[in-house]
């Protein structure tokens, strides 16, 4: 009986729209004493062809307070108004066994920056109602004000109340296209 | 492009006010300015009159802001910092936090003082107040200091150098704003 040894290089063939519902894309940073997450809800992706895109809408942006999510959408953080949208797409994937390396461009408030991805995926497997699935987690680190979201606010203690580097995590569900 | 014109004294002679009137003369030619003259009768911001209808000069205030395509905010300097006056009728302003009509608002800060500077200082901090309260707050300065020189009885704006800074930060203010033809404005 033959061994399977040799280290996966390929993506699952086809073509895999992302599942908005279990997925999630979103942002964390130190912002006083701990740290500050948010995600957003309406976002989509497509995994095809060996490449890999996405968006997010920034009116979408979730955080545990209405008033701070109206402060994010502000021309202070994202400028929905100007930038409705932040977008990724994927120049080059690397993948071996169950680790990926992206290199891409990230789109965030109208600036597009190159970012390498770090993360991994999983096996392609067929849930409950007979679909077929993989998934994909993704994390880079940004700075950002290179696009422009300067904000900040000085501590009594001089410190800037937020960090500038900007952790983007994409937790990332697809279902094969039909 | 409406720009609805709000000055931070409430002094019948107010140098501020003069500003405002001043600019109104160096607008470009498809704006107008309707100053806003209500401060006086807003009332001092308290949540619990959030509860009940909203005071007359708040709504007065609100509604100006909601149907202008620009604010052009004049401000004098009260010990370093922006008159309680004012910042009382910008923190109603920015109320409700996540549905406020200064939300996107292009807005400019000018000011005019006594002394040398020209409210530097409060107009730096009305700055920080309004983009924090969601405003897009255009990058431009215009600093009238020793203002009782720098204004003609009539009103308009005696020093040239003054005028033309004035005017460059009314275009910077009209090129933030939405396009929208006068005659359509509602």
């Amino acid at each position: 009986m033959a061994v399977l040894t040799e280290t996966r290089t390929a993506l699952p063939a086809g073509t895999w729209i992302l599942d908005p519902v279990h997925s999630t894309i979103g942002f964390e940073l130190p912002y006083l004493a701990g740290t500050f997450r948010g995600h957003f809800t309406d976002v989509d992706a497509k995994l095809s062809a060996g490449s890999l895109a996405g968006s997010a809408r920034v009116a979408s942006v979730d955080v545990k307070d209405e008033n701070l999510a109206a402060h994010l959408q502000s021309p202070e953080f994202f400028d929905v108004e100007r930038h409705p949208e932040l977008t990724f797409a994927a120049r080059s994937i690397e993948r071996s066994g169950d680790e990926l390396e992206v290199d891409g461009e990230i789109t965030i408030r109208g600036t597009t920056k190159p970012v390498e991805l770090a993360g991994t995926i999983g096996d392609p497997f067929t849930d409950g109602f007979g679909r077929d699935r993989v998934n994909v987690k993704l994390e880079t680190t940004v700075d950002r004000t290179q696009f422009g979201l300067n904000w900040n606010m000085p501590l009594p203690n001089g410190q800037p109340a937020l960090q500038n580097e900007v952790k983007l995590v994409a937790e990332l569900y697809f279902v094969q296209e039909a | 492009m409406r720009v609805l014109g709000i000055s931070g004294s409430l002094r019948r002679d107010s140098y501020n006010t003069k500003l405002l009137r001043a600019a109104e003369e160096l607008l470009p030619p498809f704006a107008e300015l309707e100053i806003w003259d209500e401060l006086k009768a807003v009332p001092p911001f308290d949540e619990d009159e959030e509860l009940g209808p909203t005071p007359e000069a708040v709504s007065s205030l609100r509604e100006a802001v909601a149907g202008a395509d620009a604010i052009l905010f004049a401000t004098p300097e009260y010990n370093a910092s922006v008159p309680g006056q004012l910042k009382n009728a910008v923190d109603w302003l920015s109320r409700p936090v996540a549905t406020t009509v200064l939300r996107g608002k292009p807005a400019l800060v000018v000011g005019a003082s006594t002394g040398a500077f020209g409210a530097v200082w409060a107009q730096a901090e009305l700055r920080k107040v309004l983009a924090s309260a969601g405003a897009r707050v255009v990058e431009a300065e215009v600093a009238v200091g020793h203002a009782p020189t720098k204004f003609a009885e009539q009103g308009a704006l005696v020093d040239d150098e003054l005028s033309e800074q004035l005017v460059e930060a009314l275009e910077v203010l009209a090129a933030e704003a939405p396009v929208r033809p006068l005659a359509l404005a509602v």
